[in-house]
């Protein structure tokens, strides 16, 4: 390790000093020369969309990734990380937002997992309380005994901060970390990441949620396509608005220009259904739900509260234990996933690539997935090929999807453009119903504001759409009613306006994202 | 037809199959399904049969098998790990590559002439035992004792050791324990390779030991697909990956005991009087191979238990999309 | 990603491919991965004291010297066509049938029985015997190919070792009834055939067209070529073929599409023993002309995975590899050691798997940049 002449320029108390930093991923420049600067003992958020580098530019001073170019200085000494160990023996701690832990294995097998000690021999006992006592130290409290698929999200992120205070890092980057957190799970969260400062510790708070990134962080610096827009903003007086324009480069329009919904006859009707996860344990207790002709049905919840086994059971992917789902008063559930296809129901699922398409197969063979069955595309046991050609050329001109040819694996596509054929092809059967499963996860502003006009469009020709959505922004932007989902049941339904939803029914929805329902929040306010 | 040497002997049968499955399991664990069982046990088998012959010594032998079966398994493991190719297909291509290695090298092998074995010995005091004594403890090879002490140094290795904390990580979650400093493709090659070295003494141990010869193809009959299909029954524990292998071991020999006696429970014996009839038994083995099979699945889907989770996916790190 | 730095002054990048390589690339890369197999199988020859150089050679005199032998190398490459289509088509599912030995080896006994049990009797018409052989042989492969097939769909067990042990099985079924039942006086080899149960050959027409005369190449092969185009046009023409196709790339999806995963597998399975067991049926009705182990269990199922992992599961490319290989089958019989052909498969196919790498990523050189 050599000092460097920045480094000695550098202060006293900047813990993080990067430099120059240039990342070039096949056909992306992630990180176009950024600096970023982290002092002791402050909460600093990284701001930017999807796809802006936030991520990337962490991973590499997680030690994940190697620079293309640039230095990083930790207090005042060049560091050269070839792997994450090296950043941790450095003091840089990562908590991922998909959560690096291993289910199978015990929270004191987690945290112990990758060090150096205990040598040979795992004195669980030993390591048990000494990870409890830590646990106490700063407020997060887990059983260091228990399994961690046992766990919930919340207890699972406090795993993952213990690992890395246990390596005694004294950097912790969050990537995303409320992402998965109900309202209220997040402010203990931040008080949690309050009283580590206080000790100390310096914290790099990445996300793309204005509200919040005002509310936790001391100073803010702003990603855009890879490069810095804002480097060590101070929160002080700073405005939603302001971080927005940096964030996107022009005025975000928050609400899309939406009609008022004309809600007709019942088209689905969800009644009390019971229903088991993969794991065999209840993940559906006595869900009921409809959805009307030409409105927009939102079901808001925190991750795996029953949404993924409320979809498949719909689709008719999963069978319920009781209950019962209609369509068109016509019983769907317990039977073939056909069924429901030939009901003209339309399936946009949570999962693109694991579910949505069958990535090494054309476009053509992913658009014709629902409609080969029928003419013109099904000629006998055949399929007709020049067909289901045309068919597909006819949906890349009207849902703008950019690939040299049809014949084009759809693995090659980016991440709009391939929802974009999912949605082409659910929506080219004029579907009168639809479940769509966090349609825009992982997109950019451009194609998510794609997707939601498709939906609206949808309801406005009078389809019926369930739209399951871990953002609440984006329930709020679309829905015309919102059911609020906790452990397989339903808490309470709230009608949303045209207007932007008041403080108070967000309150109210937060509370019923974390289990308590609607009658009861009444009692109390 | 003595149930105490039928059985007695199904441990010794039993050890090859013993030390191929926790082979296997070491590398499945790791994540890297290895199919090449078959042909690293013929090279093993070869390699002891002709080393132990050319130098005398059998446990040079030994030693040569495990080396050898080793280094072939390193090409699945550059094929998988750092190709990232398909984990069934290149374990069939080694299973292929294994036995036709061996048949080269081993020409002319079969009628080499005799070699001294490994050593067989009864242990003191507790082979008074009896019945439990005279099965485990009486004559049996040297191979079958360091299979006795294998089975539980492999469970406390894998469950109760930092090594083995590590090695469960990379099966189950590869991009976790990569994020915490361990090096997945480097453990995954290890795995593989010590994977390889059992399936090269399980070769060995019937060649120096159980079977003595070099019988091309039919020195091992097999018995690498059987103990592939083992570890599914065992749940990936080299405890009940254990018991697995010594009955199937007991097993092959109640098919050769069976052919002998003219007489059967007080029946003439229809494998005596018409010897084709043995042809079913012989189908036994694979016949119950498949019974285990269903038996593991069935109990796996019931106690919703599976393979490590990272089972047969190469580990890429950070592409973008991860 | 970067596996590796060769030096401090060059690195090694390896990118995955965003596009699709151009039309001539995968081939060349197989022919690539070929030669390179070929010259690791020379290495090893010399090592062993043989002459590679004289070992291919007379692979290729021996192979297609004459019209006589390129007749030899069309009979040898029947029933590996058969097997790489049977195989071909469930891994086109992802199913990994490697019992094709086994299918092969039941649909030569299927064929058999008709004639030794018999079901027909010894002077029944060719043009009743053939067929009704040919019915016999496919029913047993697929009943050897719908074993695996039901126990994966019911029970989620591992085809892969469920399929090859059943290879052992019907090794051992046929040998019950060659041994005992229908050995003919004491050998194990049954009866031969009556001419009517035999598959005609060209050398049945050498009276009008001379140049047949000796040429034992039958209609195996025309049966196997027709077999080929008619798995063309299933797999890349028609709905179940659509349907197979999308499983195997995600069977998530498929079942998201509406298809019968369970139905298909046990479908496919039995399809896929079909095709090896009408491959054991013209072994045994055009070459073999009675039921014998040796000639049936010769691995033709194996050698099978091989050509259609290196054909890309084409059918119709299958056709040509299957009669390369063929060849080199035929000329392997005289080389010594004799297990040349088999390590030679084995390294073809690891080279093959190898090779598929650099469809998938592309290799830059670059200098080592700023960082060292």
């Amino acid at each position: 390790m050599v000092k460097s002449e920045s480094a000695i320029q550098t202060e006293e108390n900047t813990v993080v000093r990067m430099a120059g930093i240039v990342k070039r991923f096949p056909g992306v420049l992630a990180n176009d020369h950024v600096d970023f600067e982290l002092k002791r003992g402050e909460i600093h958020a990284l701001l930017g969309e999807n796809g802006a580098g936030k991520s990337t530019l962490m991973n590499i001073l997680a030690g994940l990734y190697r620079p293309d170019e640039g230095e990083i200085i930790i207090r005042g000494e060049v560091e050269n990380f070839s792997s994450p160990r090296d950043a941790i023996n450095a003091g840089i701690g990562m908590v991922h937002q998909h959560f690096m832990l291993v289910p199978s294995q015990t929270v004191t097998e987690n945290v112990l997992l990758g060090l150096d000690e205990p040598r040979f021999f795992m004195r669980l006992k030993e390591y048990d309380t000494k990870i409890a006592s830590l646990s106490e130290q700063f407020g997060l409290k887990v059983d260091p005994k228990a399994n961690i698929w046992q766990l919930s999200v919340g207890e699972q992120q406090r795993v993952e901060i213990l690992k890395m205070l246990y390596r005694g890092a004294e950097v912790l980057i969050m990537d995303e970390p409320t992402a998965v957190l109900a309202p209220q799970e997040i402010k203990g969260l931040f008080e949690i990441l309050r009283s580590m400062t206080e000790q100390g510790k310096s914290i790099i708070f990445i996300s793309h949620k204005l509200n919040e990134v005002v509310e936790i962080a001391d100073r803010i610096s702003v990603l855009r396509r890879g490069k810095a827009t804002a480097n060590g903003l101070s929160s002080e007086g700073v405005t939603t608005k302001e971080l927005a324009r940096q964030m996107v480069g022009r005025e975000v329009i928050f609400r899309l220009e939406k009609q008022a919904s004309n809600p007709g006859d019942i088209v689905l009707d969800v009644r009390k259904v019971f229903a088991e996860n993969d794991k065999g344990l209840s993940a559906l207790s006595g869900l009921s739900l409809q959805v009307r002709a030409g409105e927009i049905v939102g079901v808001a919840g925190v991750a795996g509260n029953g949404q993924r086994e409320l979809a498949q059971l719909i689709s008719g992917l999963r069978n319920c234990a009781q209950g019962e789902i209609l369509l068109h008063n016509e019983k769907i559930s317990n039977r073939s996933t056909l069924y429901g296809i030939e009901q003209g129901m339309a399936y946009v699922p949570e999962d693109r690539t694991q579910v949505g398409s069958a990535p090494n197969l054309s476009v053509t063979d992913n658009v014709i997935m629902k409609t080969y069955r029928q003419p013109p595309i099904s000629r006998g046991g055949l399929l007709d090929m020049s067909q289901a050609n045309r068919f597909a050329e006819e949906l890349k001109l009207a849902y703008d999807i950019i690939v040299p040819t049809v014949d084009t694996p759809v693995r090659l596509l980016s991440g709009g453009n391939l929802q974009r054929v999912i949605l082409a092809r659910e929506i080219s059967g004029r579907p009168d119903f639809m479940v769509a499963v966090q349609p825009t996860r992982g997109l950019d502003v451009g194609a998510i504001e794609g997707v939601h006009r498709l939906l609206l469009a949808q309801r406005d020709e009078g389809a019926g759409v369930l739209l399951v959505s871990e953002e609440l922004e984006e329930l709020f932007a679309l829905s015309d009613r919102i059911y609020v989902i906790y452990e397989g049941k339903i808490m309470g339904e709230v009608n949303i306006g045209l207007e932007e939803p008041s403080d108070q029914v967000v309150d109210m929805i937060g509370l019923m994202m974390t289990g308590t329902p609607m009658e009861k929040i009444g009692e109390g306010l | 037809m003595d149930i105490v040497v039928i059985l007695q002997a199904g441990v010794a049968t039993g050890t090859v199959l013993l030390f191929a499955t926790v082979g296997e399991i070491f590398s499945e664990r790791a994540g890297v399904l290895n199919l090449g069982v078959e042909g690293m046990m013929l090279i093993g088998a070869m390699t002891g049969f002709s080393v132990a012959i050319s130098t005398g010594n059998p446990w040079l032998g030994v030693l040569a098998a495990m080396l050898f079966s080793g280094i072939i398994s390193q090409i699945h493991a550059f094929i998988t790990i750092t190709l990232q190719a398909d984990q069934v297909v290149s374990g069939l291509a080694l299973t292929f590559l294994g036995a036709g290695i061996s048949l080269v090298l081993g020409e002319g092998l079969s009628k080499a002439g005799t070699v001294s074995l490994l050593p067989s010995m009864s242990i003191p005091i507790i082979s008074q035992i009896p019945i439990i004594g005279s099965i485990f403890f009486t004559g049996q090879s040297i191979m079958v004792y360091i299979g006795y002490l294998m089975i539980p140094l492999a469970w406390y290795y894998i469950n109760r050791t930092r090594p083995g904390l590590h090695l469960r990580a990379v099966g189950e979650y590869p991009a976790a324990a990569d994020a915490l400093g361990i090096n997945v493709f480097q453990m995954r090659y290890l795995y593989v390779f010590i994977g390889g070295m059992l399936a090269g003494l399980a070769g060995a141990t019937i060649s120096l030991a159980v079977a003595p010869g070099w019988f091309s193809e039919l020195t091992t009959a097999g018995q690498g697909w059987i103990a592939v299909g083992l570890v599914i029954f065992a749940q990936w524990d080299p405890v009940r990956a254990a018991v697995g292998s010594y009955a199937f071991g007991a097993l092959r020999r109640l098919i050769l005991d069976i052919q002998g006696p003219m007489l059967l429970f007080g029946f003439d014996n229809p494998f005596y009087y018409n010897p084709y009839w043995g042809f079913f038994l012989q189908m036994l083995p694979y016949a119950f191979t498949i019974v285990v099979l269903v038996i593991g699945s069935r109990e796996a889907i019931r106690k919703r238990l599976g393979a490590p989770a990272a089972l047969g996916n190469p580990y890429i790190r950070g592409e973008r999309g991860l | 990603m970067r596996i590796l730095s060769l030096s401090r002054l060059y690195r090694i990048k390896l990118e995955p491919r965003l596009k699709e390589p151009p039309g001539w690339y995968p081939p060349l890369v197989s022919f690539g991965a070929i030669v390179i197999a070929l010259v690791f199988g020379g290495i090893l020859i010399a090592f062993v004291g043989g002459n590679p150089f004289l070992s291919y050679a007379h692979i290729a005199r021996a192979s297609f010297g004459s019209i006589g032998v390129i007749s030899d190398t069309l009979v040898k490459a029947t029933p590996i066509l058969m097997t790489s289509l049977a195989c071909a088509i469930a891994f086109r599912m992802k199913l990994w049938n490697i019992g094709a030995e086994g299918q092969f080896i039941m649909g030569g006994f299927g064929a058999a029985a008709v004639v030794l049990t018999p079901i027909l009797p010894p002077e029944t018409p060719g043009w009743l015997f053939v067929p009704v052989m040919m019915a016999f042989g496919m029913a047993a492969g697929a009943l050897w190919g719908f074993m695996p097939g039901f126990l994966k769909a019911r029970f989620n067990v591992n085809e892969i070792i469920s399929s090859l042990m059943l290879n052992y099985i019907a090794i051992a079924w046929i040998n019950f009834w060659i041994f005992g039942v229908w050995s003919e006086g004491g050998f194990q080899m049954s009866p031969k055939f009556p001419k009517a149960a035999w598959l005609p050959r060209l050398l049945d027409f050498s009276d009008t067209i001379p140049l047949f005369r000796g040429l034992t190449t039958h209609t195996g092969m025309l049966i196997g070529i027709m077999a080929a185009v008619l798995l063309w046009l299933v797999v890349y023409r028609s709905r179940w073929g659509y349907e197979i196709r999308l499983i195997g790339d995600n069977p998530r999806a498929a079942q998201y599409a509406g298809i019968n995963i369970s139905r298909n597998t046990i479908l496919v399975m039995m399809l896929s023993g079909m095709l090896a067991g009408l491959g054991g049926m013209t072994e045994v009705s055009g070459v073999v002309h009675r039921l014998q182990t040796s000639p049936l269990a010769a691995g033709y199922g194996f050698t099978g995975i091989i050509v259609a992992w290196l054909s890309k599961l084409h059918p119709l490319v299958i056709i040509l590899v299957s009669i390369l290989f063929g060849a080199l089958l035929l000329a392997g019989r005289e080389i010594q050691p004799s297990g040349i052909p088999k390590m030679i498969q084995g390294i073809i196919l690891v080279c093959l798997i190898a090779s598929d790498f650099l469809l998938r990523y592309q290799i830059r050189v670059s200098r080592a940049g700023v960082e060292a």
